[in-house]
């Protein structure tokens, strides 16, 4: 295995880990699957929950992920594409770092509507930036592989990973959330709903920062 | 900013009961006249405490006449909701309106003993950004800290129909209305609702020209109070359906929602029905279709009096109506108590057959043509009015004020401010404390109570008690 090899693998873990940070994180909507049930008198509202949320989560990543893919077919911008990218994350964790206020928009979505809520919440968050330079690595190595195709052929490549990247995320996000939330429902009760929960929004906008960072190194001097 | 949840939000109503007990109260200190500072009093009530039963603090406000009336937290266990977004807040400040004044108190509270005076919002503030004037009652809830209001614009409050504004629940600034389709919606009082499902239910008092200077027994005659109740989509800011409980039932109040959000139930207390003097509780609830309905499910009965022992007011009646002006549903929906000011009872039913609610236990104290004192031998002036239940549901606090100019016609040569506590029996039943017992400092009158860490009347719950 080469040095190239363990980096496009530690990218992919990178998306995975990304997801059980998310998935854990209560804010991004697995009491809301406990809830569900309990409403519910029925477990089977649990997965129909996680589902509408990894759903939301799935399209919120896409959403992000995609205009990126599609920019990238312009093979010779790469650098500033990524560099572009790695600036957007920066500054979209220096706001959240900034502005500490939540949007209230949220606060008006209905509490059924739980895959649009899940779909704007991460918008909201930036949780889709936070995988952009993680994924336009992925692409670099892809992208040298494939050597000089056809723009055609990459873009399609590109689609095509951007689609992998986010439902590897969204899987790993829900199994995190899953865990949690099957644990405190049949097992641990609703008391350690507010023990599990951090202020991660510090953390968060962060990582953000880190990420974005890497986006612009990885593009000056990786690949 | 916490890096927890704050310990006193509470996942469900059963985990609330079960959290360690108040120690503090907090109570609406009011100058009935005007003559001098509102305030809050902070109450010890922990039994341990050498000060226990005493108001060891007061926060006194620096203008005259806002008169105090209801108050409520920034913050409740309605943060624990990820659709809310604020898990990290608070509870830490008391919204305390003036309904004279329109002036708006935000007190800091975290030092029980130090509270203070944390932010002033003025009245053309709230005029001007929300056209609403007279705030009453305060929730927090998913878009921030909502505050009801008895007026509309314009000097007299009748310019336009009352409603409900929203606030910043961090910066305490005044966002503006919350109504966008308040469909007959014309006059209003509380509010409260059930998060998870997504419904509001508000009720209605009258306009300020009919309560600001006393009631108008022409218009209580002539029906002219309020006697709906509405139901709103939470979110969608929208009245979806109006019930009217009956011309004759005059004044309805205090909206009380089942706390487990599983449950599509609540009650509201209507003060008067003037067809017989009586005091009522109706139950709504939503119909298998969907549909909200309601339905009188208790009566309470006036008591024949002499004419010549009552105020000039209900000489004609020859009788005390109940008056029922408060009403506070325990935290595991099981007591409903109903405070009946006119006749001077603290009564407790058992609902737990919302449609049929039974008498459990009953505590007389106070009361026009009456006046029955507490048990430690000291007077209870005027009657049992706003009622607080603690978390648990072993101690029920009251005190005696209904509201200034209403005081003076109901019980024109009495004075003075009580707060006092009663027990709950293992099965129900109710008595009086006899070793508490406040009275207020010369000059003061009480009315709502608010005890640390949440009670029965301010936190809303997104997760059922399982």
């Amino acid at each position: 295995m080469g040095i190239e090899d363990l980096s496009v693998a530690a990218l992919w873990w990178a998306v995975i880990i990304s997801g059980f940070y998310h998935g854990v994180n209560p804010g991004m909507g697995w009491p809301l699957a406990v809830s569900a049930a309990l409403m519910e008198r029925d477990h089977r509202a649990l997965p129909k929950a996680l589902g509408l949320l990894a759903l939301g989560h799935f399209l919120s990543m896409l959403a992000i992920l995609l205009p990126f893919s599609v920019m990238l077919f312009l093979v010779d911008w790469e650098l500033q594409i990524r560099m572009g990218a790695g600036l957007i994350v920066v500054a979209m964790g220096i706001y959240l770092l900034v502005n500490r206020r939540h949007p209230r928009f949220l606060a008006r979505v209905h509490p059924a509507r739980l895959a649009l809520w899940s779909f704007l919440a991460a918008l909201a968050h930036g949780a889709g930036l936070m995988l952009v330079p993680i994924f336009l690595g992925i692409c670099g190595f892809e992208q040298q592989d494939v050597g000089h195709e056809a723009a055609q052929t990459l873009m399609t490549s590109n689609i095509r990973l951007a689609f992998l990247v986010a439902a590897v995320h969204t899987v790993a996000m829900t199994s995190a959330g899953a865990v949690i939330a099957v644990f405190i429902y049949l097992w641990l009760g609703l008391k350690f709903l507010s023990k599990t929960w951090l202020n991660l929004d510090v953390v968060w906008a962060l990582s953000l920062v880190c990420v974005g960072f890497f986006g612009i190194y990885s593009a000056l001097y990786g690949h | 900013m916490n890096l927890r949840p704050d310990p006193t939000f509470y996942a469900s109503p059963k985990i609330a009961m079960q959290a360690p007990v108040e120690n503090f109260a907090f109570t609406v200190m009011l100058s009935p006249d005007g003559s001098q500072e509102d305030g809050i009093a902070v109450v010890d009530v922990n039994p341990k405490s050498d000060t226990y039963g005493q108001i060891v603090h007061q926060v006194i406000v620096p203008y005259k006449g806002d008169e105090f009336h209801h108050f409520g937290w920034n913050a409740c266990s309605s943060a624990l909701s990820p659709l809310t977004g604020h898990a990290f807040l608070e509870r830490r400040y008391l919204i305390v309106p003036g309904i004279r004044s329109s002036r708006v108190y935000i007190i800091d509270v975290k030092e029980p003993l130090e509270a203070k005076i944390h932010k002033i919002i003025e009245p053309e503030e709230i005029f001007e950004k929300t056209g609403y004037s007279r705030p009453h009652t305060i929730h927090c809830g998913p878009e921030g800290i909502y505050v009801s209001t008895l007026g509309g614009g314009g000097k007299d409050g009748t310019d336009g129909p009352p409603g409900i504004f929203i606030m910043d629940c961090e910066t305490f600034e005044v966002i503006g209305q919350y109504e966008m389709d308040r469909g007959p919606q014309d006059k209003h009082y509380d509010f409260w609702w059930n998060l998870p499902q997504d419904y509001m239910v508000s009720s209605e008092w009258g306009l300020p020209p009919q309560f600001e200077n006393g009631l108008v027994a022409e218009d209580l005659l002539s029906n002219k109070y309020g006697h709906s109740i509405h139901f709103w989509d939470l979110r969608a800011r929208k009245n979806i359906q109006t019930i009217d409980l009956g011309e004759n039932h005059q004044m309805a109040l205090e909206i009380r929602p089942a706390h487990d959000p599983k449950k599509s139930y609540g009650f509201c207390g209507v003060v008067v029905d003037t067809t017989n003097l009586q005091g009522a509780i109706f139950t709504w609830w939503r119909d298998d279709d969907g549909k909200w309905q309601a339905k009188k499910t208790i009566t309470i009965d006036p008591r024949p009096e002499k004419a010549d022992n009552l105020p000039p007011l209900l000489q004609g009646f020859e009788a005390v109506p109940p008056l029922v002006t408060d009403i506070d549903l325990s935290l595991d929906d099981k007591y409903l108590y109903v405070a009946c000011w006119g006749l001077g009872e603290m009564h407790q039913y058992d609902v737990s057959d919302p449609m049929n609610p039974v008498l459990a236990g009953k505590v007389e104290v106070g009361g026009i043509a009456r006046g029955t004192p507490h048990p430690n031998g000291k007077p209870f002036v005027y009657g049992p009015q706003m009622v607080e239940i603690s978390r648990d549901g072993k101690r029920v606090y009251w005190t005696n004020s209904l509201y200034s100019t209403w005081d003076d016609q109901f019980y024109p040569n009495d004075e003075g401010g009580q707060m006092v506590m009663a027990r709950v029996g293992e099965n129900g039943g109710l008595e009086l404390d006899p070793d508490f017992y406040i009275d207020f400092p010369k000059g003061y009158r009480s009315h709502q109570i608010r005890l640390e860490g949440g009670d029965c009347s301010t936190d809303s719950f997104c997760y059922p008690s399982a």
